[in-house]
């Protein structure tokens, strides 16, 4: 096991599958001579050449499309969007292309395409630059979400993601960048999509969540021992495919849940989970079903308002104990 | 009409010729470009008696552009296209049998019925769709040459846009990333003057080549009325393109003698009755290659009997294929939306796809 940086854990993923696979080439704005705008791809461009990291113009559709066509004739392409809000200019790359493309061409052409960046908000960027860009993503049947909290989880699922054969949206954390953690060395280490992950056990209540809001889960958790509240900690690590099982089996164990997020609420995330557990849990549950998320408001820039409308440890706090009736 | 007569009567391998081709090349297009001109009258046909369903948009006039730029391909070179490409899917090398039973979506269809019309699928033959978003493909033919780049060359893409298509965003960000790459592809536009209902003149102050112009793609102009002359055209751009010179952009001119969909009047209130037959009557591509053979002696009255014959037997076998063939089987709903079936998590959410 070694120490490493989240953005670490990644470039490490990266350079592992670029060495094992000739057909995995990244590309994106500043990936090659720049070392990536948050340097994931650091040092990258000397190891692999101007081929395999190739720096584009700022064209998100037109480049998104390179790495759908790039795909259908079995290149395994990786795309970095400088971050996720840019990539909505590429969505139709994304929805009308790369989803569809296995089923309209009757399973003949499947979409081996990783998009990667980072999403949600950092601090102080502004309502354009601050978002969790999750459902826009999940929406579509035929794409995968993957949103890792930890190094360890960043490098076994990306290297995952790299080799599914279908079209993934791997959603880094922009402030998770500098987080350090354990990451097993062994170049053969991948975690599967759709295997979720207790971070933390405890059987009073469930704080599901997926992505950077699993630390602010576990800060919730914290203060909620304190006041002797165990709080079970679900991190899903992957949104689509979607670990039901460990979800009903949180729910069963403390019979009261909220759902965590850092997007907006509306047909969010948790939208989905608490329909999941009401339609298949209900009768585990000793309460109703929070949800944590975002204001629904976009992002202001002002300091004050930022963490106000952000999804902050104490308004968990205050949602499982409103589950709890304490 | 053909603004230059391109077309002489000459000698090739010992034989008689026209405009350097000799006359098993000529029957060739010629045929071709009736296999793609009955088969589309039989899709209107099935779409009008209900047998077809959905949006469903001939090239019936267009059969010179398919025939010129596709048939001097090679079957490992690549060609996308929009929604208008069943004749393109034809010329590529896709089965008459496959493409009508797709558009009859049936089980034996080039996708199984579930792509119908707009998305027709052929990756043996080279055949990489169908795409129903105007410009998408463009992307994805920027893609699919970066691939031929990537393997280190010796192929080309062709992606077919239609003349509206020019005006997309992602279809300037694929042209710049084509040039300062210098990727094999020819971004063809079949420039039938109309996008939908709109004409082209309206919509851009500029004229067609000019949009390739701050790219630094080389622009020509060809006249698909005249299959020779698109063929000889793109046969030295094709190779210019394989051995290494970096994109290219034709306007290829034409005219759409049918509606730009069956759900459209053939003339309306975009362009005149009158118009549609002056083009019809003096620039039909079939028409005119057939009354240069025979003017050169290279075709006779009976020969084009028996090759319009011939054709028509191939698309009404098509039609008996589709018309027998199997329903896809609703089992397979779920079947083609992702790869793989994920063992650990859920992939749909509807409570009918595990």
């Amino acid at each position: 096991m070694a120490q490493l940086t989240y953005r670490d854990a990644l470039n490490q993923a990266l350079v592992e599958e670029m060495e094992r696979d000739e057909s995995v080439f990244m590309l994106g704005e500043e990936v090659a001579e720049y070392d990536g705008a948050y340097k994931v791809s650091k040092g990258l461009l000397e190891r692999f050449g101007d081929k395999r990291i190739k720096d584009t113009p700022i064209s998100e559709l037109g480049f998104a499309g390179l790495g759908v066509g790039a795909a259908m004739v079995g290149l395994r392409p990786i795309v970095e969007f400088m971050t996720f809000n840019f990539s909505i200019l590429a969505l139709d790359q994304v929805i009308n292309s790369a989803s569809k493309m296995l089923s309209m061409s009757g399973g003949q052409i499947n979409i081996p395409l990783v998009l990667r960046g980072p999403s949600g908000a950092a601090l102080q960027l502004g309502a354009q630059h601050s978002q969790a860009c999750e459902t826009w993503y999940l929406h579509a049947p035929g794409v995968k979400v993957v949103t890792p909290s930890t190094p360890a989880d960043a490098k076994g699922l990306l290297k995952s993601a790299i080799r599914d054969n279908d079209p993934v949206a791997f959603m880094e954390g922009e402030l998770l960048y500098n987080v350090k953690g354990e990451v097993p060395d062994d170049d053969d280490f991948i975690i599967p999509l759709g295997v979720a992950d207790l971070k933390r056990e405890g059987g009073d209540v469930s704080i599901i969540t997926h992505g950077s809001m699993a630390h602010v889960a576990l800060q919730a958790a914290k203060q909620l021992e304190k006041e002797g509240i165990e709080a079970d900690v679900l991190d899903l690590r992957s949104l689509r495919p979607l670990d039901v099982d460990a979800i009903l089996a949180t729910v069963a164990k403390t019979n009261r849940a909220i759902y965590l997020e850092e997007g907006w609420p509306y047909l969010g995330v948790g939208a989905q989970i608490v329909s999941i557990i009401m339609e298949e849990a209900f009768d585990d549950l000793d309460a109703p079903v929070l949800r944590v998320t975002q204001a629904d408001i976009p992002m202001p820039y002002n300091k004050k308002l930022e963490i106000w409308a952000k999804p902050g440890a104490s308004r968990v706090v205050e949602a499982c104990k409103r589950v709890l009736y304490v | 009409m053909a603004e230059t007569e391109t077309v002489a009567v000459g000698v090739v391998d010992g034989g008689p010729a026209l405009g350097g081709f000799s006359k098993e090349k000529l029957v060739e297009f010629l045929r071709q470009m009736l296999l793609y001109r009955r088969f589309e009258e039989k899709a209107e046909e099935g779409y009008a008696i209900g047998k077809i369903g959905g949006f469903c948009h001939l090239h019936i006039g267009q059969e010179g552009a398919a025939a010129g730029c596709i048939l001097p391909l090679r079957q490992d070179d690549y060609v996308i296209s929009s929604y208008r490409s069943h004749t393109q899917a034809l010329a590529k090398g896709l089965s008459p049998n496959a493409i009508m039973a797709e558009l009859y979506g049936k089980a034996s269809g080039t996708s199984g019925g579930v792509g119908g019309s707009m998305h027709m699928f052929g990756p043996d033959t080279g055949f990489m769709g169908g795409h129903g978003i105007v410009g998408g493909q463009a992307g994805l033919a920027l893609g699919m040459a970066w691939a031929i780049h990537y393997r280190g060359g010796g192929q080309v893409c062709v992606c077919f846009l239609g003349d509206a298509a020019v005006n997309q965003g992602g279809f300037h960000e694929s042209m710049n990333m084509a040039a300062i790459w210098g990727l094999p592809v020819i971004f063809v536009v079949e420039n039938n003057a109309y996008g939908m209902g709109t004409k082209f003149t309206r919509m851009s102050e500029t004229e067609m080549v000019q949009k390739a112009a701050s790219h630094g793609v080389p622009a020509t102009v060809v006249n698909a009325e005249d299959v020779l002359a698109t063929y000889a055209h793109f046969d030295g751009l094709i190779e210019l393109v394989r051995q290494g010179g970096g994109p290219q952009f034709v306007d290829v001119e034409c005219y759409r003698f049918k509606g730009h969909s069956m759900s459209d009047p053939v003339s309306g209130t975009y362009r005149s009755k009158e118009e549609v037959e002056e083009w019809t009557e003096n620039s039909d591509p079939i028409k005119y290659l057939r009354d240069r053979m025979f003017s050169a002696d290279l075709l006779t009255g009976e020969e084009l009997d028996a090759i319009d014959q011939e054709v028509r037997g191939i698309v009404d076998a098509a039609v008996e294929f589709a018309e027998v063939a199997p329903e896809p089987e609703v089992e397979t709903l779920y079947k083609n939306v992702y790869s793989e079936i994920n063992p650990h998590g859920r992939l749909f959410f509807d409570g009918r796809g595990q």
